[in-house]
């Protein structure tokens, strides 16, 4: 039956000839049966119809999570949310109160984690992109990324507590707990740099060289000015994953509590402990007897939101420079 | 002859990993001629050119012996390869509109030689773009994007921009496969100008382009120089070889 499929119209059509495709017949009722509902097309649109349900329902299925996760922290946090909550120190035993000494912890971990991991990932991803060469140690470089991302948070913990933290004389401080998180960041943001700067076509770089300009030229007017969009994306959804991480800061530099002024902004030296969100949020659930129910919800709020803030900013960022992007 | 030799070409052998792409070829250009190169698909016109301004460095697995001398000095020796690469315009098949508007475009490669001055910039720019027939048709808008040019709108900006960087040799391959005849003829036109300043290699799919425009034709045949000589013995009844006979008449299977 799937053999020919145009040639055969179900119940009509028997005695004409089967020409129907690219059959000049000249008559109109040729031109009709070419568009009859064999019983094959009938199954194509079936398989069809099912196909694209099955796929429609897992991609709907992605709203459930998060609507319930949003839904259910909201809801229970709902008593203690509100802008005091952020910025007020925690109080009673850190049973009450609020979070700002882990939320202001949190920034600096994450701003200077992406400080550092930011321009090394970039710059080494141009390299790994523009200028290797397919030899050894290339390769090796490559292997090293690779292998780099697929490391669990909890050994690039360890390896900080002993670099940064021991050998590196850091102490336990913001510095190693950043440091460590960038070295976490830093294959991820090579790797979505790269796939941003791949995507510029290769014959856009020939026609510059083909000029007469150099590697560096090519570059600095061509491919960054329209990979640039790609490349902040990449960066900026690293700020969720070094804002959510616990391990790594727990074995470097997060403390459970540290005393810092309502509000300030400026609370802490690179080379101090902090408080971050993350490790406050574990703190509150299961560390300190008697919480007010709302309280570790309400940080996770926070968490999330902050987050959120920054993935949309990311999206809109990205909004903006495709606009202005060329081709 | 008696023009003095541009490009001298030695036993030319290209091999891309394991596959030879050009089996010896050697050759000579003069100044200020037009060589046609004709050949079938896969006969090596393109890295052929490639070699000649040093492309071919960026395909990874290119290998290249023999010699390949620009006015008397081996490409491979030389120094300054960005310098060599803007002695020699190249035109590649496809348009490729830079993600730059119509000025930029044209300007990008005496900036990257450090052309800085406005007023000659400008002045450079007029005349690429009129050279390559483009002028009255953009020079209301040369601050759009190129890229939002027609096809044959932006095979003309990169001739253009391939004669923006004043070459000595021009390298058109398959200029003219997205541009429709009229434009075609007009470029032709230009190109026949342009012999007197440079010299033109001219690799093309229409056998009667060659004929029209070139003085001497080169035949490829994978990778291998099958003949050269003046246009009119290349198209007359008895060339030298009889390959090259079935092709130019497209009997060639």
């Amino acid at each position: 039956m799937t053999d020919v499929p145009f040639q055969e119209p179900t119940g009509e059509g028997s005695g004409r000839d089967a020409g129907g495709l690219g059959a000049p017949s000249g008559s109109d009722a040729g031109a009709e049966r070419r568009f009859v509902r064999t019983a094959f097309v009938r199954r194509k649109e079936r398989f069809e119809a099912w196909a694209r349900g099955v796929f429609l329902a897992m991609a709907a299925a992605m709203i459930v999570p998060l609507v319930a996760i949003v839904g259910h922290l909201t809801y229970e946090a709902w008593p203690s949310l509100g802008l005091e909550f952020v910025l007020d120190i925690p109080r009673q035993g850190m049973t009450e109160g609020g979070i700002w000494p882990a939320f202001v912890g949190t920034l600096y971990l994450v701003g200077l984690s992406l400080a550092v991991a930011a321009p090394i990932g970039v710059l080494a991803a141009v390299y790994l992109n523009e200028y290797a060469r397919d030899n050894w140690f290339n390769r090796v470089i490559q292997l090293a990324v690779i292998n780099l991302a697929g490391v669990p948070s909890i050994v690039h913990a360890l390896f900080g507590l002993g670099a940064f933290v021991y050998a590196a004389r850091f102490g336990y401080s913001i510095l190693s707990a950043s440091l460590t998180l960038a070295i976490m960041t830093l294959p991820v943001i090579i790797a979505s740099t790269r796939e941003a700067l791949a995507a510029v076509p290769r014959s856009f770089r020939e026609a510059c060289w083909n000029v007469g300009a150099t590697r560096w030229q090519t570059i600095r007017s061509i491919v960054l000015p329209n990979s640039i969009s790609g490349i902040l994306t990449g960066v900026i959804l690293q700020v969720s994953r070094a804002a959510g991480e616990t391990a790594p800061i727990m074995f470097t530099g997060a403390v459970f509590y540290k005393a810092i002024a309502r509000g300030d902004l400026f609370a802490y030296r690179l080379d101090e402990q902090c408080m971050a969100l993350s490790m406050h949020l574990y703190t509150v659930t299961t560390q300190v007897p008697n919480v007010r129910e709302s309280v570790p919800y309400a940080t996770a709020v926070v968490l999330l939101a902050s987050v959120l803030l920054v993935n949309a900013t990311a999206i809109g960022l990205r909004l903006w420079l495709r606009n202005r992007k060329r081709w | 002859m008696n023009a003095p030799v541009r490009i001298e070409v030695r036993d030319l052998r290209l091999a891309y990993g394991t596959r030879e792409a050009l089996h010896g070829v050697s050759f000579d250009v003069h100044a200020h001629e037009i060589l046609g190169i004709i050949g079938p698909a896969q006969a090596g016109k393109t890295s052929l050119l490639r070699c000649l301004n040093r492309t071919i460095d960026f395909t990874a697995d290119a290998r290249m012996t023999g010699s390949v001398k620009v006015d008397g000095v081996d490409v491979r020796q030389v120094k300054d390869v960005f310098g060599l690469r803007r002695k020699i315009g190249m035109v590649a098949p496809l348009p490729v509109g830079l993600p730059l508007s119509i000025y930029d475009n044209v300007a990008f490669a005496p900036r990257c030689a450090g052309l800085r001055r406005r007023d000659e910039l400008e002045a450079l720019v007029e005349r690429c773009l009129r050279q390559a027939a483009l002028w009255d048709e953009v020079k209301d808008r040369l601050h759009t994007l190129g890229t939002r040019l027609s096809g044959g709108q932006q095979q003309r900006l990169t001739i253009a921009r391939a004669l923006s960087h004043q070459p000595e040799i021009l390298c058109l391959d398959e200029f003219s496969i997205a541009i429709d005849p009229v434009t075609t003829m007009r470029i032709e036109e230009v190109l026949k100008e342009l012999r007197r300043t440079v010299t033109i290699l001219l690799v093309t799919n229409l056998t009667q382009q060659a004929r029209r425009l070139a003085d001497r034709t080169l035949f490829l045949w994978k990778g291998e120089l099958v003949e050269l000589d003046r246009t009119e013995v290349i198209f007359s009844e008895h060339p030298r070889e009889r390959r090259t006979y079935e092709y130019v008449n497209g009997m060639v299977g």
